[in-house]
This record gives structure tokens, C-alpha cells and sequence, in this order.
């Protein structure tokens, strides 16, 4: 329950740093902390105590695992996560060179 | 001073991706043709090949990279390793329904060629992963006209 | 107990990350959280997610330096800012408030209920030939999410390729 709670604060960071902060690289790291809490919250669910990897072995005595479905969803949102911050860096230094800063109150105007 | 006229880094670093760059390859195409037996898979094993190629980018400037892997073709294999993903899905079709493993035997547990479809998914997905992500980068890195960085220096 | 440790490093490598002025050291700090993040999927019995976790980080690492590097600029503060600040407090302490009720109604740490996964673990190499129990979930009882997986990423690939274009002629 205090794992969860943790993941949660954690959440609440970077949702700060989007909400507060000026410069267009900080509010990148803001989303990319708020994509390493979502995929650690899914993981923390589907863990069990006392078990093991989801990986069969030849030589096993336990048949005791750990949930697989929530991994295997996690394992493509991490490349995801990659691709879409790639993709922000991609506006962010597009912006730069037409704006000249990274400041959003001065991103305001629209023409050109 | 001597580094602003030849492209890359120093010499200690040049000395050691070429000691290295092979084995990482090697190491990205194990991980992905071993997917079906332990950790790993098409995803893992896509990013680490493009570290590869990225790392050669960094150490030796841009040029020796793109003759190894120019974009074009970075685009038209990430294009091919989509394809080959969807048309091993469609060929499901014909024996029932979406993804049906109808051509393939399932082997024997923990050999190399078992588990029907599931290496040469692997094999697609390492693709489309590994070229896409290269490209990216070398989009970021040659079309991005700083005032900064001289176009001959990375 | 190395749980509560690790994620009490994340959050402080975070908090680090979020209020230091200079770019290039809050997104080292970013790669730290990611590094820590990895560690804990090892902790969670997880080896195919602290693998693919620690290359994605490394790789973003390097295109966010890429991308910060010789453009700081300086930051300054505004009027307005004890109502900005003091209106995103108030509203994330009432979103952990709800979330405690929230939290509360979920199974316990460590005890989950495995319905569907009780099907996929006992048949899931006889069904399938394959021992590695999460590959052969995304590969082959719900391939078609790997499918939109890989559409996601072309179209981000394409995105990108089409926002870095050279532009043709210079006026």
C-alpha cells in the first residue's frame, strides 16, 4: 500500500514540473517522469510474494510466478514512450531555430 | 588545437568503438534470436542495434557512419521489417484466422527452432525498431541547422 | 525493504531533476530516475523490462543532451507566482486525497489475482512451443496489440522525418 503511495508522489512530480515550469525542455522531463511512474504503478501490480521470473527453466521445483500479462504490456509502452520523446526533442528544436528561445510566454505569437 | 580539424572524438575513444561496435551488433542479434528462451525479444534487441550504429555516429563523425547505413536505407528497411510483420499476420488468414500458426511445428522446448512463428516476429520487429530509431537520430543530428555545430564536425 | 529504498532514491533523483536551473544537469538527473527505474523491475522479478529499460534510457539520454547543449538561457520569475504555485498544490493534494480512497480498493501488495494468467502460465508452452512465457503472451495470444504497437512507432518515425526536412530553396 506505501509502494503505491510512493509511485504516486512520484506521479505528482512531474506533474508539477509540466505545470509550473517555463522551458520546453523541462516540461519533456516532466512527461517523461510521469511515463516511468505509469509503467512502474502497472508493474507493481501484477507482483506476487514469493514468486519468480516468467521464464520457464529445465530444472524448476516452484511454479510460483510473478503476473506476466502487465509486463508484456509495459514492454511495448517503453518503446513508445522513447519514440514519442524523440519526437517532442524534434518540435523543441524546430521552435528554437524559429523562436530564437525556449521560453513559452514568448511563444506566443502565431504568424510567420 | 589538433581535434577541430578532423571529425569525431579523440583517439582512445576511435580505438576503442572499433574494438567494440562489432560485438555490440552481435550482441543485439543474440538477444533477438534468442526471444523465444530467455529475457529479451525483438525490442531489446532492436534498440541495442541501433545503439550500435548511434555509437559508431558519435565516435567517428557522420560521414563513416552514413556510407555503413545511409538513410534511404535505414528508411526502406524499417518499411521492410513492417511489412514481413504484416504479412506473417495476414498469411494467418489462411488457415483460420488473424496470427493462426498453421505452417510452422512448435519443436521441441529450448532448441533454437521452436515456437513456430514467434523468431520470425522477433526477427520483423528487431527491424522496424532498430532502423526506425537510427533514422530518427540521424534526422535529428543532419537537419538540424544550428549555429552552433559546423556541419562537418558529428 | 530495497523497494521502498529505490524508490525513495527515484523520487529524490527526481525532485533533483525538476528544480535545477542548468539543463544538462536535470537531465542527467532524468537518467538517473531511468537507471533506478531499472533496478526496481529487476527487484519486481522482471528481466525483460529492466533490459529494454535500460537501453531506451541510455538512448534517450543521448537525444536530449543532443538537443540541450549550448542553448541555456536563464529563467526569471513573474508576478502572479504565489497564486500559480500555491493553486498546483492545493490541486495535487486533493488528487492524492482521492487517490488514497482509490488505493484503498485495490488487492494488497504482493497478492494478485491472476485469472487470466492462471490460463496463460499453465498452457502457455504447450500452446505455443515457447518457454520465455512473455514473449509468446505479445507475440502470439495478443499479437494484434504488437501490431498497433508497431504502427504507433512508424507513424512517430515518420513524424519525426517529416518535422526535420531541409527546407528547399533560401529566399
Amino acid at each position: 500500500m506505501s509502494v503505491y503511495f510512493l509511485c504516486l508522489i512520484l506521479f505528482c512530480i512531474g506533474l508539477y514540473c509540466v505545470l509550473r515550469k517555463r522551458n520546453i525542455i523541462k516540461i519533456i522531463i516532466g512527461l517523461g517522469i510521469i511515463e516511468y511512474a505509469v509503467n512502474l504503478f502497472f508493474v507493481l501490480i501484477g507482483y506476487r510474494a514469493g514468486g519468480r521470473a516468467p521464464i520457464l527453466a529445465k530444472d524448476q521445483v516452484v511454479l510460483n510466478m510473478v503476473d506476466p500479462i502487465p509486463q508484456a504490456l509495459v514492454l511495448t509502452a517503453i518503446v513508445i514512450g522513447l519514440a514519442t520523446t524523440a519526437l517532442m526533442v524534434a518540435i523543441a528544436i524546430r521552435i528554437y531555430e524559429k523562436f530564437g528561445t525556449f521560453d513559452i510566454t514568448k511563444i506566443r505569437k502565431l504568424r510567420g | 588545437m589538433k581535434n577541430n580539424k578532423e571529425p569525431g572524438m579523440t583517439l582512445i575513444v576511435k580505438t576503442i568503438t572499433r574494438l567494440t561496435v562489432g560485438l555490440i551488433l552481435l550482441y543485439g542479434i543474440y538477444i533477438v534470436l534468442h526471444g523465444h528462451i530467455s529475457p529479451g525479444g525483438g525490442f531489446a534487441g532492436g534498440v541495442i542495434i541501433a545503439l550500435s550504429f548511434v555509437h559508431l555516429m558519435l565516435a567517428f563523425g557522420r560521414e563513416v557512419a552514413l556510407r555503413k547505413l545511409s538513410q534511404a536505407a535505414a528508411s526502406i528497411l524499417e518499411s521492410l521489417g513492417a511489412i514481413m510483420f504484416l504479412s506473417i499476420a495476414v498469411l494467418g488468414f489462411l488457415g483460420g484466422y488473424f496470427f493462426l500458426n498453421f505452417f510452422l511445428n512448435k519443436g521441441r522446448p529450448f532448441s533454437l527452432f521452436s515456437a513456430g512463428i514467434i523468431p520470425l516476429c522477433n526477427i520483423a520487429i528487431s527491424l522496424k525498431v532498430g532502423a526506425g530509431l537510427f533514422a530518427i537520430f540521424v534526422a535529428i543530428v543532419l537537419f538540424s541547422r544550428d549555429s552552433g555545430i559546423p556541419p562537418d564536425d558529428k | 525493504m530495497e523497494l521502498h529504498l529505490l524508490l525513495l532514491f527515484m523520487i529524490f533523483a527526481a525532485v533533483a531533476a525538476v528544480e535545477i536551473k542548468d539543463l544538462l544537469s536535470s537531465v542527467i538527473a532524468v537518467g538517473a530516475v531511468g537507471l533506478g527505474l531499472s533496478m526496481v523491475f529487476l527487484v519486481l522479478k522482471a528481466p525483460d523490462l529492466a533490459i529494454t529499460q535500460l537501453v531506451v534510457e541510455i538512448l534517450c539520454l543521448i537525444i536530449l543532451i543532443r538537443a540541450t547543449i549550448k542553448k541555456d538561457l536563464p529563467l526569471i520569475r513573474d508576478g502572479r507566482w504565489f497564486f500559480n504555485t500555491a493553486s498546483t498544490l492545493v490541486f495535487i493534494a486533493v488528487f492524492l486525497f482521492f487517490a488514497y480512497f482509490a488505493l484503498k480498493e485495490l488487492p494488497s501488495f504482493g497478492y494478485p489475482i491472476m485469472r487470466v494468467a492462471k490460463e496463460y502460465i499453465a498452457q502457455g508452452l504447450q500452446k505455443t512451443g515457447a518457454t520465455n512465457l512473455v514473449a509468446s503472451i505479445i507475440l502470439d495470444f495478443r499479437g494484434y496489440d504488437t501490431l498497433g504497437e508497431a504502427t504507433v512507432l512508424f507513424t512517430a518515425v515518420m513524424g519525426v522525418l517529416a518535422i526535420m526536412r531541409r527546407v528547399g530553396r533560401i529566399k
